[in-house]
């Protein structure tokens, strides 16, 4: 459905994408996922026609963002960051201006107008004016413009920024309900956000693409190491936090000990396991063996956030681990 | 066509739910209605004392009112057209409402030429304000209604100059008020064109002068139509929603 290849857009002094490819299959949900200032929002406003790239290649439903943009413009329904809303104008007026700009017929605007408004709950507000209605509403009725005019693709810049948990859940709730019709994807900074409501993540940091995977394969493959919180009491600084350190980093399993700052005479460190090791019960057993009193053994959930920081640390050392390996190319090899 | 008319619509209900346009009206009627009591005074005035007198150069209600007073209209546009001009896309590219329109299925030119067509009908609506007061000397006197007619085909053509230009710097920033400080510093330069040329003679000055459009405007208030004229507001226009529409989709490469 959209396909994107070798997209590069620059501005005047910085590279915002850089070289991005990836498709998208029909009736997806795609999680846009970035830290701020990684490109996604530069990259949404190619795919919707509002910036030519600079470089390379996209397209929706066979149609060139470039050649194309009428056809690509009509397939697509975009929410930007904050909802393009006339507060002059009530909901119901904005709807039907939003509607006939996207080409809907007079005779057909009143019903999709009545649509949309149910879908996005926006009944109540009907006849408000936009300059009236809360955070949340304004949210929705940018959703409603979006899908006045039934897109294939939906493209929504982090449409859940800055709303109350409340209002999150309920626009989590209506893009599941929109999932099936349309090819979706969203962009946001949240991480929850793409385990609650994508099928497929595509991870960007600095202009550049760092993965694309399915959400479920994702967690999987970096939930795979455990980490774990230990407490230990130290009444009067024994035992000695380095003897302590040393023993848990014995244990098997382990890849990594942290150790933290001492609390009301308790030490404690933070243990991450390797791949696939379940490591609790061999550190209870070591603590316990060592005569030391266990005051606290708790699992640490990798999140989604560290998952992030991993992936994007990881494609830094990787890009600096080629970047010597070019380097080194010319001379002879030592080994 | 359907677009254009559609966005017009748009822009038209934009400034009459705001104080502005009525502020506009009241404004412009206000100004024009000194103005038209103090020509039919002064009218009166003088034709009495020629009664009194006898003979002296016939009266004439067209020389004497209509006319200058739609000179007097036409540069009081020169100031109303800023505050007219000055929102139309600066406004939206500050709120991130220009986004719906550039990515909506519909033709730049078409965004341009419906803002102008709805800034036009308002310039209109103010326009019309004097038309209370010009109905006046027809219900009471017999003025000749052709020259009317041409005065004011030349002020709606000299205003939609003015919007295209207006519409054209509004494209440019953010800021409404930069975009109506400078239509109104444009407007201003355009209207002293012609004074500038008045001491001046040579190829330079003529072609400012021809450049000025009060000048154009003179022939009009005379209630001459000269095709000239007509060809050059016409041609200014044009030019001005090309600039527009070219301003316009260099925000896509530029920002």
């Amino acid at each position: 459905m959209i396909k994107v290849e070798g997209l590069t857009k620059r501005y005047a002094r910085t590279v915002a994408v850089d070289n991005i490819s990836f498709e998208i299959e029909k009736g997806q949900i795609v999680g846009f996922l970035g830290p701020n200032g990684a490109g996604k929002t530069t990259t949404m406003r190619v795919l919707t026609c509002f910036l030519p790239p600079s470089a390379g290649t996209a397209s929706v439903a066979g149609y060139d963002v470039l050649e194309n943009p009428m056809e690509v413009k009509k397939r697509i329904g975009y929410l930007p960051e904050t909802p393009p809303l006339y507060p002059e104008m009530d909901v119901a007026g904005y709807l039907d201006f939003a509607g006939r700009l996207k080409g809907i017929s007079s005779a057909d605007i009143a019903k999709r107008a009545d649509e949309v408004m149910e879908k996005c709950a926006l009944g109540d507000v009907r006849y408000k004016l936009i300059s009236k209605l809360s955070k949340g509403y304004r949210q929705r009725v940018g959703l409603a413009q979006a899908i006045i005019h039934n897109p294939d693709v939906l493209i929504l810049d982090e449409p859940t920024s800055g709303l109350d948990p409340k209002q999150i859940i309920e626009i989590r709730e209506l893009l599941k309900h929109l999932a099936g019709e349309h090819t979706i994807i969203l962009s946001t900074h949240i991480l929850s956000e793409v385990e609650h409501s994508c099928e497929r993540v595509i991870i960007i940091s600095q202009g550049k693409l760092v993965a694309t995977d399915s959400v479920a394969n994702l967690t999987n493959r970096l939930r795979g190491s455990e980490s774990v919180a230990v407490e230990i009491e130290a009444p009067g600084g024994h035992p000695a936090s380095a003897e302590v350190q040393q023993r848990l980093e014995q244990v098997s399993g382990v890849s990594r000990v942290v150790s933290k700052d001492p609390k009301d005479g308790r030490m404690s460190f933070e243990v991450e396991s390797l791949q696939g090791r379940q490591i609790r019960s061999d550190l209870a057993r070591s603590v316990v063996n060592a005569g030391w009193n266990l005051s606290e053994l708790r699992p640490v959930g990798l999140s989604l956030e560290e998952i992030f920081l991993q992936l994007t640390a990881a494609e830094a050392k990787a890009g600096k681990k080629t970047d010597k390996k070019k380097d080194e190319q010319p001379e002879a090899p030592k080994q | 066509m359907k677009n254009i008319l559609l966005i017009c619509r748009k822009e038209v209900n934009s400034y009459f739910v705001s104080p502005i346009a009525y502020l506009l009206m009241a404004f412009f009627g206000l100004i024009f209605g000194v103005g038209f009591y103090t020509a039919t005074r002064q009218l009166m005035q003088y034709s009495f004392q020629m009664q009194m007198q006898g003979g002296g150069p016939s009266m004439n209600v067209n020389e004497q009112i209509i006319r200058p007073l739609l000179g007097f209209a036409s540069t009081i546009a020169l100031f109303l057209v800023p505050m007219i001009t000055m929102r139309l896309f600066a406004e939206e590219k500050k709120t991130g409402t220009i986004e719906l329109l550039l990515t909506s299925p519909v033709r730049d030119l078409d965004i341009v030429v419906g803002k102008w067509a709805g800034a036009m009908v308002l310039y209109l609506c103010v326009l019309g304000m004097s038309v209370l007061d010009v109905a006046l000397l027809f219900a009471w006197g017999k003025p000749d209604w052709k020259p009317v007619l041409v005065a004011y085909l030349g002020l709606i053509l000299q205003g939609g100059v003015l919007l295209a230009v207006g519409a054209f710097i509004s494209t440019t920033t953010k800021n409404q008020i930069i975009a109506g400080g400078v239509t109104f510093f444009v407007c201003l330069l355009l209207w002293l064109l012609s004074w500038f040329t008045e001491f001046n003679s040579g190829a330079f000055s003529s072609v400012v002068n021809y450049l000025s459009i009060v000048t154009h405007f003179d022939n009009f208030a005379k209630g001459v139509l000269d095709s000239k004229d007509v060809v050059f507001y016409l041609s200014f226009i044009f030019f001005g929603l090309f600039l527009t529409s070219r301003s316009m989709e260099s925000l896509r490469w530029r920002s």
